[in-house]
């Protein structure tokens, strides 16, 4: 094996084949600082061969950058998502922007921040029954199905569970497909919520086709902008577990709350991993 | 009748506003398309790029694109704006100035000159009528020089902004990716973290680690931690060591806003940053970033397109004697830049119009996934912008930011940049790169397992 590399092992074993044949690691230098790369999944001492990435890197690169673009572009399953909400006692309730593919999403954010008519229509019907609450939670693919597929839930059973049990009211949890983070402001407005928080999959990085975002706000309504959320990122089992994440939202809520207010003027002050000791 | 007009063959074509001019006579993207401000044939942008052509440049002044009583960055403009140093170039239009600007006596000393003379919206202008050439002759003319503990922009330089973020914000991680860059010989412009949160404490430890390492190894370089400034200025008020101060503007006071800022909190942030004087050859202590479309991103353009835009923040960075201000041209995403030529196009721009109101331009030379584009577009332009003579550009390891989940340039990137050009680091950073044997005369050394940045 040629690559020890965080990201690209399982790759390199895909490839052994036809890579042994293509790198000529004799040919450039390796780097001596390689046991850092268990700090960090970054691409670390990568060697070089003149100034330029060695072959192998440059293979592994374009690998990644395949395997994100075809995130990007895979469907969102939506029916199978709610269904594994329900068996969780989280319940749905499904809605629709204005955007109706994929491409059109791509390029027109501006049809992912609203919602489309029949869904309007939808929460008035609805909003005697609901009444009044304290948050609205959306979920949606945003631009990484996957991440949504796979960690929704494992953030939102911890955090729901958390919220209730400390005197949270909270709406159906509604799942959106193509939807942007301002989204979350319409909604809001529309069913009176103190508190929106939204997770939808994150443009997919390189090595993390499957990283959710999570951003909330206070008293959303359509002025808002992003100064009045606050956001946690790459809530994913290797960047930010969706426990940790959780936690995380819960201390953020309940201080936004606490202080009737989100953005950047809510500071996250609490130390929830303690910083650790630098290696230099 | 339109007061701007022109004939094009048998059509007549014509605009209501300068502000529906400037948009049309842009070269095509998605951005303006997203905003409906784009030409709506290629025959139109030409007729307004014709039309365009015929402004003077002095209208610009008396007719402002967003209302001087509504919006600060106008104000900042108008009240600003040095009526001598404009003088040379008082009399022509937008055409004739590019004409101007591409004269063999147009040189460093006559731009330098006109700097404060001019205004964001007719830098736009004259760039809407150039092409990539246009704009990559005209900002080689012009060098802006900025200095903290090494010295930016000096002809036949290219410095780098070592960029090691993490996930988690986890030290040891990003104490990793840095020692990484410094043996590849990057880290000149600055040693810059974006944060993955906004967490006062945990960016207080990040400044401790990076003052730790550039005093324990004499670098001749600056660190920063990208978070809100509002975040900074509490690190500072902690007694964090803070060298530069960092904040993301946009053109507008509505954008800047939606940022969480003004022009206000801008200057209590130099003043907080010039009072620890960290410096050692130079006070520059503001570092900026910016990117087309993200005014339009926060429903703050006022009908002006993204371009026009993105060259009013540069009038902002001005203000502030910034270090460092580099356009993320390609993270904004499809919706904005739609294509490897869309990102191409705009960097040469934002480059050229930053460096002619005295910016000390660098560029993230970056993708997001989901925008048309791949590496081979960002080696095209990495290589116009190396060129154009840009200040500085990205070190991401492997050109792959695992926190902030796009593609910028690598270490890599530099050496090719360096090689192809001729172009060194950061004369201090060159030094300390020899002193420390990483590299010299262009070329990277064997880094043994005893080197000491990789001793406990």
């Amino acid at each position: 094996m040629s690559s020890n590399h965080p990201i690209s092992e399982s790759d390199t074993s895909a490839f052994s084949v036809e890579r042994s044949t293509l790198s000529v690691p004799q040919l450039a230098a390796a780097d001596s600082w390689r046991h850092l790369r268990q700090f960090t999944a970054a691409r670390i001492a990568l060697g070089h061969t003149g100034g330029s990435q060695r072959t192998e890197s440059v293979l592994d690169f374009r690998l990644s950058h395949a395997r994100a673009r075809d995130a990007v572009h895979s469907p969102f399953d939506a029916d199978t998502l709610e269904q594994a909400m329900r068996a969780r006692s989280l319940f749905t309730f499904r809605l629709s922007t204005a955007a109706t593919d994929r491409r059109t999403y791509l390029i027109r954010p501006d049809l992912g921040r609203s919602l489309d008519d029949p869904s309007r229509k939808l929460i008035f019907a609805n909003a005697q029954t609901w009444g009044q609450r304290d948050l609205a939670i959306v979920v949606s693919d945003g631009l990484a199905a996957q991440a949504a597929e796979q960690h929704a839930i494992a953030t939102l059973e911890p955090l729901v569970g958390h919220l209730i049990a400390g005197g949270w009211t909270v709406y159906p949890i509604f799942v959106i497909p193509f939807a942007r983070v301002k989204l979350q402001d319409e909604i809001g407005e529309l069913l009176g919520a103190r508190h929106t928080l939204m997770l939808l999959g994150e443009r997919p990085g390189l090595g993390s086709p499957d990283s959710l975002g999570a951003y909330f706000t206070f008293n959303p309504r359509a002025g808002c902008t992003d100064a009045d959320r606050n956001c946690i990122s790459n809530i994913r089992p290797e960047g930010l577990p969706p426990v940790s994440a959780a936690a995380k939202l819960a201390y953020l809520l309940n201080e936004s709350a606490r202080l009737s207010l989100s953005g950047v003027a809510l500071k996250d002050t609490n130390p929830i991993y303690p910083p650790k000791i630098s290696a230099t | 009748m339109s007061p701007w007009s022109c004939n094009v063959g048998p059509r007549r074509h014509s605009f209501e506003s300068l502000r529906e001019l400037m948009a049309k006579a842009t070269p095509l993207r998605s951005g303006d398309e997203l905003a409906g401000l784009a030409a709506a044939t290629a025959e139109e942008r030409v007729a307004a790029q014709h039309c365009l052509a015929d402004v003077p440049l002095r209208q610009f002044l008396a007719e402002p694109l967003i209302p001087y009583e509504s919006d600060e960055v106008t104000r900042l403009i108008v009240d600003t704006h040095d009526a001598e140093a404009f003088a040379p170039v008082a009399s022509l239009s937008v055409g004739e100035f590019r004409n101007w600007l591409l004269r063999y006596e147009t040189d460093q000393d006559t731009l330098v000159a006109l700097a404060p003379g001019l205004t964001p919206e007719m830098v736009a202008a004259v760039s809407k009528l150039m092409s990539n050439q246009d704009l990559i002759l005209a900002a080689q003319k012009r060098h802006v020089i900025t200095a903290f503990r090494s010295t930016i922009g000096l002809p036949g330089r290219l410095a780098v902004r070592l960029q090691p973020n993490h996930p988690t914000d986890d030290p040891k991680g990003i104490a990793a990716s840095t020692l990484d860059g410094l043996l590849y010989g990057c880290g000149d412009a600055v040693i810059g973290i974006n944060p993955a949160t906004d967490n006062v404490t945990a960016i207080e430890t990040l400044l401790r680690m990076l003052d730790e390492l550039i005093r324990r190894y004499e670098i001749p370089t600056q660190s920063c931690v990208l978070a809100h400034v509002t975040t900074q200025l509490a690190a500072i008020k902690n007694g964090a060591p803070v060298d530069l101060v960092f904040q993301s503007i946009a053109g507008t006071e509505a954008a800047n806003k939606s940022f969480g800022v003004n022009l206000a909190l801008l200057a209590e942030a130099r003043d907080a940053a010039l009072s620890l004087g960290r410096g050692t050859v130079g006070n520059n202590v503001m570092y900026f970033e910016t990117g087309q479309g993200s005014a339009l991103s926060a429903g703050a353009h006022h009908g002006v397109d993204q371009q026009t835009c993105e060259v009013r923040a540069y009038a902002v960075a001005r203000h502030f004697s910034p270090l460092l201000v580099n356009t993320v041209v390609g993270f904004i995403g499809p919706e904005y830049l739609h294509d490897g030529k869309q990102i191409i196009r705009a960097g040469l721009e934002d480059h050229f119009c930053g460096k002619l109101l005295g910016l000390p331009m660098g560029v993230d030379v970056c993708y997001t996934n989901h925008a048309e584009a791949d590496q081979d577009d960002m080696d095209n332009l990495l290589t116009l912008l190396g060129v154009a003579g840009c200040n500085y550009i990205m070190g991401v390891p492997g050109a792959d930011d695992i926190m902030l989940g796009y593609q910028s340039t690598s270490y890599h990137d530099s050496h090719y940049l360096r090689q192809v050009l001729g172009l060194k680091p950061a004369p201090e950073f060159e030094a300390w790169l020899e002193k420390m044997n990483i590299a010299s005369e262009g070329r990277l050394h064997e880094v043994g397992a005893k080197h000491p940045l990789l001793l406990p």
